[in-house]
């Protein structure tokens, strides 16, 4: 019988298998940052343990490193031991860092991909969720805890019991100005936050095969948004030409021999899915949340539902909670949402992409007033690249914030972070209660609804914008 | 890792669907370079509230936790099951868990109960109605007892296994140390290196 392509690449790792025991998998690449990692190397310290294939491994600073004054120490005096401690232990495991300073450090899963580590039928971990991100070119790539960021150090190697499979096909073209963003929280909305558990997802259909390779992470990203254990997308010649003659892609015969082999990774024409979700790409509009989970999203055009109306009590329950939180009356319709700050960033969203689409739209406009524009790249690469192409020069003349590189006020773990009450049009991937900042209240957006927004001052999208001479 | 067989205590009843692992330690407490200490972080911005259920003195001293479907989702953090464990709790019951904080909770030695969702309604019950009931997780059963409820709850068997035995992972994957070697030596030769 056939097999899907999740269980082809999973099938190609097994070092070991046993009856009653999870599948021993190889790891083909580790990424690592200061958050997840400390605890990890002081676990190989105390047992007197190596890390196995330094070779394998790469550390980078993102979760809590300051994207202002980066000439100067870091300011919060835990956040700089952090990142010290995750130095010392590169220099002394013989693991490659990238560093704040560095032209290749930015948010682990940005620097992955763009310096073509990140290769079709790969596994890929990293102690942060969002490493389902690295999906998008036909690998299996997931989020570990420190423990098992312990045991990848030491052994290379992860004991996982198999998924199940599931199949996401998205049928149709997205519509002009609906984007990779939309569709992922359309589906998030239509699963609920725990419809993927248990499952390697693969996405596929025309809407996912006519997205760029960047849009592609965007959706499998999010996989975990929806409690997948990983997401990816079949290798086609969009991912190849993404991928060559990035620094670290194969050359010349090596080349042809992972191009021979890439092109064998797809889903077989008898294979079967334990689930398929089937979507239309062409119904989908621009998407945002209006709670405190990703699945709780609506249309842009539609309003904040009514708890009443919700017959799952469970859901009700959580309904009427996260309005309370987010300071929402029922029935609100969603483009009357003051917001005041719009957060462009993120391993979700903050690759060159989307600042392209995010200075699109503002260009030649004004940052309302009373509201704040902070654009974070995902890169120090993405950043260089936005200012050669004078992007950060569009976002600074509306009245922007142009900053360095980093995760920031995706999760605020450095100084970027909402006030108590202040509501963000976010670009990232969670809009769990305090997320960005203690009681800050984040709503979740593609960058062309994010940009839009922050010309009008409410949740709006670039069709809502008046036509510019 | 401690070897867990079976767990008796007074629980905690916290209903609350998709509690995410921002609420359980919210980022800011996660700038640590220890494993411990994280019982500061957890929950930290619904303590606050003095109505929280956490801070109802009937309830202090409770070591299982029973919370609504999808805990622990969101994040990688195992933070999440350090500061459950940093502040007392040996067990937590659900009627779904996020895979990853599963996953965790197994490393760490937090015993993640699946259980029925009327399980998690009646385990509500009684212990609202009586905080000091005690709450038995029997690993080796597979059961959870309380006053008259017994009723199953899910676990893989591995993870069972490792708990029952306080088994370190690294340790018995190490064990196969000449499968690796086998595996990488017929890795293709032109798979990514970063050094």
């Amino acid at each position: 019988m056939g097999r899907t392509l999740a269980e082809k690449v999973w099938d190609e790792h097994v070092v070991r298998s046993a009856e009653g025991e999870p599948d021993l998998l190889f790891i083909d690449l580790h990424l690592i940052h200061e958050v997840t990692s400390p605890q990890a190397f002081e676990g190989l310290r105390l047992a007197g343990r190596p890390v196995r294939r330094p070779d394998l491994t790469l550390a980078t600073e993102d979760h809590n490193v300051p994207t202002l004054d980066l000439d100067k120490p870091i300011a919060d005096p835990v956040s700089r031991t952090q990142v010290e401690t995750l130095r010392r232990n590169a220099e002394e495991f013989g693991v490659r860092l990238h560093p704040l300073g560095d032209v290749e450090q930015g948010i682990v899963h940005v620097v992955g991909p763009q310096l073509g580590l990140t290769q079709p039928g790969m596994t890929v971990v990293c102690g942060d969720s969002h490493t389902s991100t690295h999906g998008a070119f036909g690998a299996i790539a997931f989020g570990i805890g420190t423990s098992e960021v312990e045991h990848v150090l030491a052994t290379q190697t992860l004991p996982q019991a198999k998924p199940k499979t599931m199949a996401v096909t998205v049928n149709g073209s997205l519509p002009d100005g609906v984007t990779a963003k939309d569709l992922v929280l359309t589906l998030i909305a239509h699963t609920g936050t725990g419809g993927g558990q248990g499952y390697i997802v693969e996405y596929r259909g025309q809407a996912i095969e006519e997205l760029s390779m960047e849009a592609r992470m965007t959706i499998c990203n999010m996989s975990i948004e929806w409690g997948a254990k990983a997401g990816l997308i079949a290798p086609d010649q969009v991912t190849l030409d993404y991928l060559q003659g990035r620094p670290h892609a194969p050359k010349g015969e090596d080349w042809d021999a992972a191009v021979a082999h890439w092109t064998s990774l797809v889903t077989d024409e008898d294979a079967t899915f334990d689930k398929e979700i089937v979507l239309d790409a062409g119904a989908m509009t621009p998407f945002v949340t209006w709670g405190t989970n990703p699945g709780q999203g609506v249309p842009l055009g539609g309003s904040v539902p009514v708890p009443a109306e919700i017959a799952d009590e469970g859901d009700r329950v959580a309904a009427e909670k996260a309005l309370e939180y987010m300071g929402l009356a029922a029935g609100t319709p969603m483009r009357d949402i003051k917001v005041d700050t719009v957060f462009v960033g993120s391993c979700t969203n903050g690759r060159i992409e989307d600042l392209r689409a995010a200075a699109e739209v503002i260009q030649g406009r004004k940052v309302a007033n009373d509201t704040r524009l902070l654009v974070v790249p995902g890169s120090v690469r993405v950043r260089l690249q936005a200012e050669e192409e004078g992007l950060d020069v569009v976002f600074k003349e509306a009245g922007g914030e142009w900053r360095g590189a980093g995760c920031s006020m995706c999760l605020g773990m450095n100084p970027d972070q909402l006030e108590p009450g202040e509501r963000s049009a976010s670009t990232s991937n969670r809009n769990f209660e305090g997320r960005q900042g203690k009681g800050g209240r984040t709503h979740l957006v593609s960058p062309l609804v994010a940009a839009a927004t922050a010309v009008t001052g409410h949740l709006s999208s670039p069709a809502d914008l008046p036509a510019q001479a | 890792m401690e070897k867990i067989t079976t767990h008796t205590g007074t629980a905690l009843p916290l209903r609350r669907s998709n509690v995410d692992t921002d609420q359980i330690i919210p980022a800011v407490y996660l700038k640590r370079v220890t494993r411990t200490g994280f019982e500061d972080g957890l929950f930290a911005a619904w303590r606050k509230d003095p109505d929280f259920v956490i801070n109802k003195p009937e309830y202090a001293g409770a070591s299982v936790l029973v919370a609504g479907p999808d805990f622990g989702t969101g994040s990688s953090r195992e933070h999440a099951v350090w500061a459950l464990m940093d502040y007392g709790f040996k067990v937590v019951v659900s009627s779904r868990f996020a895979d990853i904080f599963r996953g965790n909770s197994g490393k760490a030695g937090l015993l993640a109960a699946q259980v029925e969702p009327d399980v998690v309604e009646r385990l509500w019950a009684l212990v609202e109605a009586d905080p000091t009931t005690q709450v038995t997780v029997d690993l080796q059963a597979r059961e959870v007892r309380a006053g008259d409820l017994v009723a199953p709850f899910q676990i893989d068997d591995y993870t069972r296994w490792r708990l029952l035995e306080g088994l370190d992972d690294i340790g018995i994957t190490l064990s196969h140390e000449e499968d690796i070697t086998a595996y990488e030596a017929r890795r293709p030769t032109w798979k990514p290196a970063t050094l």
